[in-house]
């Protein structure tokens, strides 16, 4: 937390002026009861006119001033708060982006989202809040005490007893109300989510005729959450008359008290009126204060857990740049891997070596390991035990960024970003011309369709490439990373929307591709029957290592994948 | 839609609420009255206080007696009004949520396609939500506020015209100020929330796409492109909060000023005997309360403008068109042969782009037709039209010799079963997931579907067995997992015909082969239409439908379709070419 605020100190002019000003005003507001009762007891009591005006134009200049020192306030307070919130969600991204993928896949992308954007919301509006509120409603509160008390001791020790009473109303209601609010909450995203479940599977719902169903389902909840609403509103609407209602009593005491102590003689008229007038001025400060620290306790909470993110070391990073010599491309030595809090290893004992310029694939069921294999070649995750070396060099002793550069993944999904075709290629190999990337283009089978698109190169990509289909998105995120002219070219099954027939030229056109290592990952032999050496994986283990016409014959795994999707070819 | 005619609706919806709408008005009515009252009892009070020796006790007692009297009406009164704008706006809001939700369930297929599911959620959720927010503001600030600037100006007048005309005459100033700020402020508050979007934007897409920055380097391009939308959002940020926070202590200025001009005005009255000094403390305390509820109203109205504005779109949802109804004298026939016929089908999602044009089609009751075809040539197309989630535009569709437009939905939609590649499954237990399509059968009966579907080892693996809740469609489950409840879904109905969508792409090869299994298990004696992705299935074909671009290039069987050389050929062999 101190780390978060450290951000703060940049503006400390800021948050001294604006609480400072604050006061000021505050100050300048309590004197108005005074007037006041100066113009009741001194300038109508004496008749005197010049004193009312002169007393009138006083309450002006007090409103002036009080607005001058207020604005300020509010200047200085949204200044340190926004450039605040401003650099800490800088400083966050920098962050999340310095986050290894083992500290990446705990946390979380929802919870990195959130942090980011609506946490340090609430952060700025807890700081600007703070620095303009957290020192004048206390203030006003005693200020107005105290003012009583400078009137009358006696009078005043009920403004003592009416603030504690209304304190414990103003938050025992606010204490009852926020967690039955948050039921609140809860029910209506139960609605939400039955409503996005009904939307999603509309097509299911319809063809099993089930319509009538999910009505009565959404029906229930609806009730549900209205008669919720409903309890809670009944008990927290009582806040605003109970308040009222005491206030008043008070009032009454006040003026009893206050008879008495003017017939006695000890007060006047104009200072029984000015007590009235600092009654009145503690309700609207008391539920501000409420508010105020409901806010503020809620950005702590924000705070809190945009600090814990800040907290997070990020990953060591190697120091080699340039490989050693000339040896295999990739070489896996024993290497085990244990993700972090799994419940067990998600490979185990995995040796191999990759030549240079040779084509290498992996094959083996969902969760055999297939992409945990890939994912340590570019130093993505660490192995738990054994070594991955990538042109002769550990992963672990290269610098990452320079690791990568040698590497183009095609990851399992397709993920594309907004902008243009052409920027998204560019990701690859930032400067290339428009003849690099029509080749890249033409590898990824993908010239067609993108030359087809208006625009050509410079054709929208919605976000995420919303507006390509599956196959779209595959091929162009192989151009993506054929664009690089990478050493090390990786497919993570990133093949899988493309038919049969393209899928085929792919092969072909990787194979051409000079001088680069190619990884395969597929599901089906037809994709890697072809390859140099074929890995198979089953359940995190090496079931086998070799040629498609080696593996049918030694290797029991490959061989019932193999009939599983031929067996009718073997048969005929 | 314009606002008028929205806030007509939204009245619409609020008529059957129209007693406790009176109560409302009534207690509003009540409240502000007594509201007004006591700073009237006050004053008396203080004009009793004179000074030394002065003091009429005899006439201070009941005075202070019903001045606690009449706070506890307030009170009283005041929350029964709160509850009566509770309960308006609740029951308001549910029934506009339960007619929407009703009204979802007849939307075209078409109308949901088009759009993300998630910004029709957010106009059932999120827009009424705000609507419900504006609309208890709208009765409690809107009502009582405008009562008591009318109540306060009557009985200030009762008391001094001269001084009255004082705080009238400040009113506009107020007005013009609230009116100038939030002019400006609104302009500012749209760029940044035009920004803050373009920044959740970027913090979406790169946090979701991480790996690949990191695969890419790309983080210090990313992190640049990130610091220049953070630094304009600084900037209009700053600019925003800060002309918001202006209103208050402006506004609060113009009260200081009312203030001050009442005390003037009142004190001066005075002391030429126009009034007491009781008389200027109800002033005083008048002055306090006439201005707060302008300030009240210009936030309330922006306030229930966007409420509007909410509604508005909840209406834009309710006024879709439902799709076509079931004729009045559709038939639905309680089961079917299988018999299907497609003559000159012609279909087009959108009127440029001609999807499919002249398909016709025979399949005999128990054979099995294949469609296979490259990605996106429009092989879903064909079950939107068999399942009538889309009318075709030209020609027809039979089952067993009747047009499915002269069927009930209903029954036209029970006699397929229908298998897709996206496995969705409802927040329910494993038992009503599979007996979806018939909520009536037997334990038994699901069970022995479930075997069928080779689903049922796996299920009764489950913590809670079929009573185990799936959470989120069944995260839990793999994607292999979930094909196979979907399948015995279908099992546990046993309908005459079959839409089934082959792709397995992420599935190991033992649950594969189980799927398969089941799979063929399900088509014995069913008509059935499958997006064929094995070979094994599409050799078996009675009946091969190819796809190119939305059309149908060609149509056969297996070795027919071979010899002919043609598109079919050739997406054949290059499943062996190198």
């Amino acid at each position: 937390m101190r780390k978060l605020f450290r951000g703060l100190r940049a503006y400390r002019k800021e948050c001294i002026l604006g609480p400072l000003f604050k006061l000021l005003e505050a100050a300048f507001e309590l004197l108005v009861p005074l007037v006041v009762a100066a113009m009741i007891d001194d300038g109508i009591a004496h008749g005197d006119r010049g004193l009312l005006v002169r007393l009138g134009l006083l309450l002006v200049g007090l409103a002036l001033v009080g607005l001058a020192s207020s604005i300020t306030a509010q200047y200085f307070a949204a200044k340190a708060a926004v450039h605040f919130a401003g650099g800490l969600r800088s400083q966050v991204f920098a962050r999340i982006q310095q986050l290894s993928y083992t500290q990446l896949d705990a946390i979380g992308g929802p919870t990195l989202i959130t942090r980011m954007t609506s946490d340090i919301n609430q952060v700025q509006t807890g700081v600007n809040l703070a620095l303009r509120l957290l020192l004048r409603s206390p203030f006003i509160v005693f200020g107005a005490m105290v003012m009583a008390f400078t009137i009358d001791l006696q009078a005043a020790s009920i403004f003592a007893v009416a603030i504690a009473v209304l304190c414990a109303v103003v938050f025992g209601l606010m204490l009852w109300g926020i967690p039955r609010y948050r039921t609140v909450q809860q029910n209506l995203d139960g609605l939400l989510s039955i409503t996005r479940e009904n939307l999603e599977g509309v097509r299911v719902l319809r063809a099993f005729n089930k319509q009538a169903g999910e009505v009565a389902r959404f029906d229930g909840q609806n009730d549900r959450l209205t008669k919720f609403g409903l309890f809670v509103g009944r008990v927290t609407s009582l806040m605003n008359p109970v308040t009222y209602v005491l206030i008043n009593l008070a009032l009454v005491v006040l003026l009893r008290t206050g008879a008495v102590r003017v017939d006695a003689g000890s007060l006047t008229q104009g200072q029984v009126v000015a007590l009235v007038n600092y009654m009145s001025q503690i309700l609207v400060e008391l539920i501000k204060m409420a508010n105020l620290i409901i806010t503020i306790t809620r950005a702590w909470a924000c705070g809190n857990r945009v600090a814990q993110l800040l907290e997070v070391a990020p990953a060591p990073d190697g120091t080699e740049t340039a490989p050693a010599g000339s040896d295999p491309a990739v070489v896996f030595d024993h290497v085990s891997l244990t993700y972090e809090g799994a419940g067990g290893p998600s490979l185990t004992d995995i040796s191999f070596s990759i030549p240079r310029g040779s084509v290498f694939g992996i094959i083996g069921g969902t969760g055999a390991g297939k992409s945990s294999v890939v994912q340590l070649i570019p130093g993505f995750y660490r192995p738990t035990e054994g070594a991955v070396l990538v042109d002769g060099l550990e992963t672990t002793a290269w610098q990452g960024a320079a690791l990568r550069a040698r590497v183009g993944l095609v990851p399992q999904r397709a993920q594309l970003f907004r902008g243009t075709i052409r920027s998204n290629l560019l990701w690859g190999s930032p400067g290339a011309g428009d003849a690099a990337l029509l080749r890249a283009l033409d590898v990824a089978q993908a010239r067609d369709f993108v030359e087809a698109r208006e625009g050509g190169l410079d054709a929208p990509v919605e976000q995420g490439g919303r507006n390509l289909s599956g196959g779209q998105r595959q091929r162009l995120t192989i151009a993506r990373a054929v664009a690089r002219q990478p050493e090390l070219l990786i497919l993570d099954d990133a093949a899988s929307a493309l038919d049969f027939a393209t899928e085929a030229r792919l092969r072909r056109a990787l194979r051409e591709l000079e001088g680069t290592t190619v990884i395969l990952v597929s599901q089906r032999t037809a994709s890697i029957r072809h390859a140099d050496q074929i890995l198979v994986l089953d359940d995190g283990r090496a079931a086998g290592l070799g040629t498609h016409e080696q593996l049918l014959e030694s290797c029991p795994v490959y061989r019932e994948i193999h009939e599983s999707q031929y067996r009718k070819e073997a048969g005929a | 839609m314009k606002n008028g005619e929205t806030l007509r609706r939204v009245l619409g919806f609020l008529r059957p609420r129209w007693p406790l709408l009176a109560a409302s008005l009534l207690l509003a009515v009540a409240t502000v009255a007594l509201t007004l009252y006591l700073p009237i009892l006050t004053g008396a009070a203080v004009d009793l206080l004179l000074g030394p020796g002065e003091v009429d006790f005899a006439a201070l007692w009941p005075l202070l007696t019903q001045i606690a009297a009449a706070a506890a009406c307030t009170g009283l009164s005041q929350w029964l009004m709160n509850l009566c704008n509770n309960r308006i706006t609740y029951a308001t809001v549910r029934d506009i949520r339960a007619a929407a939700f009703r009204h979802l369930q007849v939307l075209p297929m078409a109308y949901l396609d088009g759009r993300s599911s998630g910004e029709t959620v957010s106009r059932l959720i999120a827009d009424v939500e705000q609507l419900s927010d504006g609309l208890l503001l709208g009765f409690t600030q809107l009502f009582t506020g405008v009562i008591t600037i009318v109540g306060t100006i009557g009985f200030m007048l009762s008391v001094s015209v001269p001084i009255t005309l004082v705080v009238v005459l400040v009113t506009p100033v107020s007005l013009l100020v609230a009116s100038f700020i939030a002019k400006r402020t609104y302009e500012m508050f749209r760029l940044q929330s035009e920004t803050r979007g373009e920044q959740t934007a970027l913090i979406d897409e790169m946090v979701g796409g991480q790996k690949v920055v990191r695969a890419f380097g790309r983080e210090r391009a990313v992190q640049d492109r990130f610091d220049e939308i953070n630094g304009r959002l600084t900037r209009f940020s700053l600019r925003a909060i800060f002309f918001s926070s202006i209103t208050n202590p402006a506004t609060r200025f113009v009260n200081a000023l009312v203030y001050a001009g009442v005390g003037l005005a009142g004190s001066l009255s005075a002391v030429a005997d126009g009034i007491t000094v009781g008389e200027l403390t109800i002033f005083l305390s008048y002055a306090n309360q006439y201005t707060k509820p302008f300030n009240e109203i210009s936030g309330v109205v922006t306030e229930l403008q966007n409420a509007l504005a909410c509604a508005a779109r909840v209406f834009e949802l309710l006024d879709v068109p439902a799709e076509t109804p079931d004729a009045p004298d559709a038939a639905s026939p309680e089961t079917f042969q299988g018999r299907v016929e497609l003559r000159d089908v012609d279909f087009s999602y959108t009127p440029e782009q001609r999807l499919i044009e002249g398909l016709s089609l025979q399949a005999a009751p128990g054979q099995r037709i294949a469609i296979v075809g490259p990605t996106g040539c429009g092989k879903t197309t064909l079950i939107n039209l068999l399942m009538r989630f889309y009318d075709v535009c030209g020609g027809g569709i039979t089952v067993d010799g009747a047009d499915i437009r002269t069927l009930t939905r209903r029954s036209l939609r029970s006699g397929f079963g229908m298998v897709l590649q996206d496995t969705w499954l409802e927040t329910a237990t494993i038992r009503d997931n599979i007996a979806m399509g018939r909520p009536d059968a037997t334990d038994e009966e699901v069970e022995a579907a479930a075997r069928l579907a080779h689903a049922h080892s796996f299920i009764t693996r489950l913590p809670q067995g079929y009573g185990t809740v799936l959470q989120g469609g069944g995260e839990s489950l793999s994607q292999g997992q979930r094909q196979l409840l979907c399948i015995a879904r279908v099992m546990l109905c046993r309908p005459p015909m079959l839409i089934l969508d082959e792709a397995t792409s992420s599935i190991d090869t033992r649950t594969e082969l189980k799927i398969q299994s089941a799979l063929l298990r399900l088509m014995e004696g069913r008509t059935s239409f499958i997006v064929a992705h094995r070979l094994s299935t599409i050799r078996e074909a009675d009946c091969i439908l190819v796809m190119r671009d939305g059309k149908l290039v060609e149509q056969g069987r297996h070795a027919e379709l071979l010899e002919k050389n043609g598109f079919y050929a050739q997406l054949y062999n290059s499943q062996f070419a190198p």
